[in-house]
């Protein structure tokens, strides 16, 4: 093994080594540089013979997008061809003059420059970039006559993404618009950047952004032989594009439309769903806003009109708005009474008319209150101190922990937007929430008072209306809950084959069939000989529903102006329903935003909703030609 | 009277105290190389010239840095930065972010990092300073315990896959060992058993690391796929020529035929525009680079010292070697960029990591020997 010990020896061998090493090195390069010879000399004028014959360039072919339809078949988004006028930049020379001299045969607009500028910035330079989109056949004929003048330009026919409904269904659909390097990341990270050789556009929001990789299908490519100059000469091959899936949703868009219209131009929100399945049959935010604005990049001053509107159309209220429930919360308190115990049907109160904790006075909404008050009559006559007195008998973590069972202040997981990120939480009030959400110590602790109102649903509950819709299912359900969903299924382009997306049970609450019956029947009530009784007068069915009011005070500020007028100040009105009461078909929560009371204004669009879902009836005054054809400029 | 010219001039000496200016004259020729060729590669598109430029002033700040510490503090960063580079590895392996296939980057949030890029400069300081610490008492057991020091990161680098990174990091280790005086016979019966292991290798790896062999064998079986680059890189060389196509006037570059041009493959690009007198002039700089740091290393007084300075210095050849063996095709694409000329921040901070331990081992030799 040799003596290891000795510096001196050491250090020599070290250098011996070091020698080894250099002329290893020497080799090495020497090697590489004699590569080099035979490549750049000896074969150099094979390579370049080859290098002017490398004229192949791989050209990628965007598929189609694919189409989605409602439930019934009618197209909401689709794909439409047009022709845009392009310019290879490599080819075109100057290219401020030829855009002017081509503004002189064709209308050009400022922003058509801009637009033309930013991809300039971000294309390769053999790739054709649109200075207009959709021409008109005159502007294309036009063209065609001054053609000679203009090398490097040319008319190509592109697809666009087209929504034809416009407004309708906007939130749920959402829209598409160009990559941005955060959709970039996405893309990367999901390990499709290859797929997306030569897609300017991607799913943005709503169903666009979370089916993208379903929507988009497979890019396909084209041999190209170029010149020199980059110019295409003559396709050699071509592998076709497999277009995108279509969705075909659980939505039905006429429902939809209905249920858009009966807001008018009110602000507000509506889930309705199939209980059995979790299938949404109308998801509503309103306003709504015109997706095709954002398909060919949207103009900046329709984004900050869109942005900066005070009664925020790009908000998806539906999933993104957190509202306290008001009394629409009561037959789930009732529920949970029953499932823990704290109360039986009959057992009754007497009201009157308030509930005294502390030095506090809770007040009922009926002054001198509605005498002895049992479960059925506390839902149908929605009595206020019924639950004060029981949320305090409760404690708000049995509250928070039966409200978290059916969903409430949890993401349902509808299959909107990317991720989570569609989604909004809400606000599921409990002592552990508490001491999350506040800093200071004082702030941190739960107070008993604090229960009560929870209990009429104020307070720090925050729910979206869909967790409210779902909640609503599931007790129409008999306990089992769905998660909500809006794709049907999906239809493979290649195979031709449908993908059912299926019924996912989110979990069975395994409730007492007595209890729900109870809630059921009181639910009926209220729609029978209570607060929802003049709305569903005379219907053919029998509707369970409930109304709730929620009082905006309680909001965050921040979204509304300053110097509000009084209308931006009136309660938020609420109604859960479903139907047929016996056998539910649909259950739905409805919000108006400052619609005052629940009865007066929430409740009459359930009736239309409902009256249209179970009897194909419209409501009076409705439209009745093709709903494609309507499109709508957005009320002030 | 203040002298202020006096202080300013010493004010200077002691900046440029542990600044080894052959090592940097060259190391600034190659980059001044190396971002005229960035500038070529991404001029029809987004322009990473100036963010090259940024790259490298951080990148000398980081070697000034690193130039003041003695070799002595240099040791005791060997088994913390060892550590902390396995610990990093072992969260890649069991919560790593997988892009393009490979698990290489661990997310913290605002920043992604590549733990195995660390291990670069980890594993020939780890392994010098456990030489060092044996160095009265070596025996074969310790050659042993510096492979087993060497092999389990190795592993989890090629595990992930990243073989390129995994052979960087392997051999700036090996070197280690070499240098320290591992027996030839030894060496010549790792070379048999590397030959006849060969087989089992191939059966243990993945399949686009196969394809890529197989490739370089014959690039023409997969001429739109792993065989394009190969096929357009060498096109691009051999048609550069003997004094090349111009300054932006290559037309494998311009046209966008060559892929990754100004990472990977930005050897092309420079070869093609500057012919075989460009590229013999880049490798005669290389040559200087490693000339010089191995001088330092004969210089060295302390086992450590001679042994880092030797290992970072053959680690240099190693990726230019590599690097240019694959863009030229007689050696497999295993994503290795080329030192001081590819874009890329991280890679030239590890590598102005070396040149400042380079210039601390030399600026700081005559200290020891007092």
């Amino acid at each position: 093994m040799g003596h290891f010990a000795n510096p001196e020896a050491d250090v020599d061998r070290f250098r011996f080594r070091l020698g080894f090493a250099a002329i290893f090195v020497l080799l090495a390069f020497g090697i590489l540089l004699g590569r080099f010879v035979w490549l750049q000399v000896i074969q150099h004028d094979f390579y370049q013979t080859r290098a002017e014959d490398n004229r192949i360039a791989l050209i990628p072919i965007v598929p189609n997008r694919g189409v989605i339809t409602d439930r019934n078949g009618v197209v909401l988004a689709h794909n439409y061809s047009a022709f845009t006028l392009e310019i290879t930049p490599s080819q075109a020379g100057n290219l401020e003059a030829t855009i002017d001299a081509l503004a002189s045969i064709i209308d050009i607009q400022p922003k058509d420059r801009k637009r033309f500028k930013r991809l300039l910035d971000e294309a390769k330079n053999f790739e054709s970039i649109p200075i207009r989109t959709r021409l008109t056949d005159a502007e294309v004929a036009q063209f065609a006559a001054h053609r000679y003048r203009f090398p490097g330009v040319e008319v190509k026919a592109r697809l666009f993404r087209q929504y034809p409904l416009g407004e309708i269904a906007s939130h749920a659909i959402g829209y598409i618009g160009r990559i941005t390097d955060r959709d970039l990341k996405w893309i990367e990270e999901a390990e499709k950047q290859a797929n997306y050789k030569g897609t300017d556009h991607v799913g943005k929001t709503g169903l666009e952004q979370h089916y993208e990789f379903e929507l988009h299908g497979d890019t396909g490519y084209e041999e190209v032989e170029i010149d020199a100059g980059g110019r295409a000469l003559r396709s050699l091959k071509r592998i076709p594009p497999v277009s995108g899936n279509n969705l075909s949703l659980t939505l039905d868009a006429k429902l939809q439309e209905i249920t858009e219209k009966a807001f008018g131009d009110r602000k507000g929100a509506l889930v309705a769903i199939e209980p059995s399945t979790g299938g949404i049959l109308a998801l509503v935010s309103t306003p709504t806003y015109d997706p095709n604005l954002f398909v060919d990049g949207i103009t900046p001053d329709n984004w900050k009109e869109l942005n900066d509107h005070p009664s925020k159309p790009m908000v998806n209220r539906a999933i993104n708005g957190a509202y306290p429930p008001g009394s629409t919360f009561k037959p789930f308190m009732a529920l949970a009474a029953l499932e823990m115990g704290k109360r039986t049907p009959s057992q009754a109160i007497s009201d009157p008319g308030y509930f005294n904790f502390g030095n506090h006075q809770f007040r009922d909404d009926k002054k001198g209150g509605h005498g002895m008050v049992d479960m059925y009559k506390s839902i149908v006559h929605s009595c206020d101190t019924y639950y004060y007195i029981l949320a305090n008998d409760m404690g708000i973590d049995n509250i928070s922990k039966f409200m978290g069972s059916l969903g409430l202040g949890q993401r349902t997981g509808v299959d909107l937007g990317k991720d989570d990120g569609g989604e909004s939480k809400g606000v599921l009030p409990s002592q552990e929430w508490k001491k999350q959400r506040f800093k200071k110590p004082e702030q941190q602790k739960w107070y008993a008072g604090e229960t009560i109102s929870i209990g009429i649903g104020q307070g720090y509950n925050a729910y979206t209306p869909i967790q409210l819709a779902q909640a609503t299912a599931t007790v129409a359900n008999n306990g089992i809950m769905f998660r909500p969903h809006l794709v049907r299924h999906i239809t493979d382009t290649r195979t031709g084959e449908k993908r059912p997306i299926e019924p996912q049970p989110i979990r069975d609450l395994q409730l007492k069939q007595q209890n729900i019956d109870v809630i059921r029947r009181a639910m009926v009530g209220v729609n029978k000989e209570g607060t929802g009784a003049r709305a569903f007068a005379g219907a053919p069915y029998e509707a369970a529903g409930k109304t709730g009011t929620a009082q905006v005070f309680s909001l965050k500020g921040a979204q509304y102006k300053e110097g509000s007028t009084k209308k931006e100040l009136r309660d938020h009105a609420l109604f859960i329903a479903y139907a047929p009461a016996d056998n539910p078909k649909i259950a739905l929560a409805v919000l108006v935003e400052n619609g005052g009371f629940g009865a007066q204004s929430a409740a009459p669009i359930a009736r239309m909703v409902i009256d249209y879902y179970l009897l194909g009836k419209l409501p009076a005054g409705a439209a009745k030609e093709d709903s494609a054809a309507v499109e709508e400029e957005p009320e002030e | 009277m203040i002298d202020i010219a006096g202080t300013l001039r010493r004010g200077w000496q002691q900046l440029i105290a542990h600044i080894d200016f052959p090592l940097l004259f060259i190391t600034l020729a190659i980059m001044s190389v190396g971002l005229a060729t960035v500038n070529s590669a991404t001029w029809d598109s987004n322009h990473r010239m100036l963010s090259q430029a940024g790259n490298m002033g951080i990148a000398l700040v980081v070697m000034w840095f690193v130039s003041r510490l003695p070799p002595q503090k240099l040791m005791n960063f060997a088994i913390p930065l060892y550590v902390f580079g396995i610990i990093l590895l072992v969260a890649v392996f069991l919560f790593g972010i997988k892009v393009n296939g490979a698990k290489r980057w661990l997310s913290l949030g605002f920043t992604r990092i590549q733990p195995s890029e660390i291990m670069k400069i980890a594993m020939p300081l780890m392994l010098a300073w456990y030489f060092q610490k044996y160095e009265a008492s070596l025996q074969l057991k310790h050659y042993f315990v510096a492979a087993l020091l060497l092999l389990v990161p190795f592993a989890l680098i090629a595990k992930q896959p990243d073989l390129g990174t995994a052979l960087l990091v392997g051999s700036a280790g090996f070197y280690v060992i070499f240098f320290a005086g591992l027996p030839w016979k030894v060496i010549a019966g790792l070379m048999i058993a590397a030959g006849s292991a060969a087989p089992i290798l191939w059966g243990m790896m993945h399949d686009y690391q196969r394809k890529r062999i197989l490739t370089l064998i014959d690039p023409t079986t997969d001429p739109l796929g792993a065989g394009y680059h190969i096929i357009q890189a060498t096109i691009a060389i051999g048609s550069g020529g003997a004094i090349g196509k111009g300054y932006l006037n290559g037309t494998q570059t311009h046209l966008e035929f060559i892929p990754e041009k100004h990472t990977d493959f930005i050897f092309a690009v420079y070869s093609e525009e500057w012919g075989l007198l460009g590229n013999a002039v880049l490798v005669f700089l290389y040559t200087l680079l490693i000339g010089r740091g191995l001088m330092i290393a004969s210089g060295a007084p302390t086992l450590f010292s001679r042994l880092l300075a030797g290992a970072i210095t053959l680690g240099f050849f190693t990726y230019a070697f590599i690097n240019m063996g694959m863009v030229s095709g007689i050696l497999p694409v295993v994503g290795v960029p080329l030192p001081f000329m590819s874009y890329g921040g991280t890679a030239l901070v590890t590598l102005f990591l070396g040149i400042g331990m380079l210039m601390s081992i030399h600026t700081h030799r005559m200290l020891v020997k007092k």
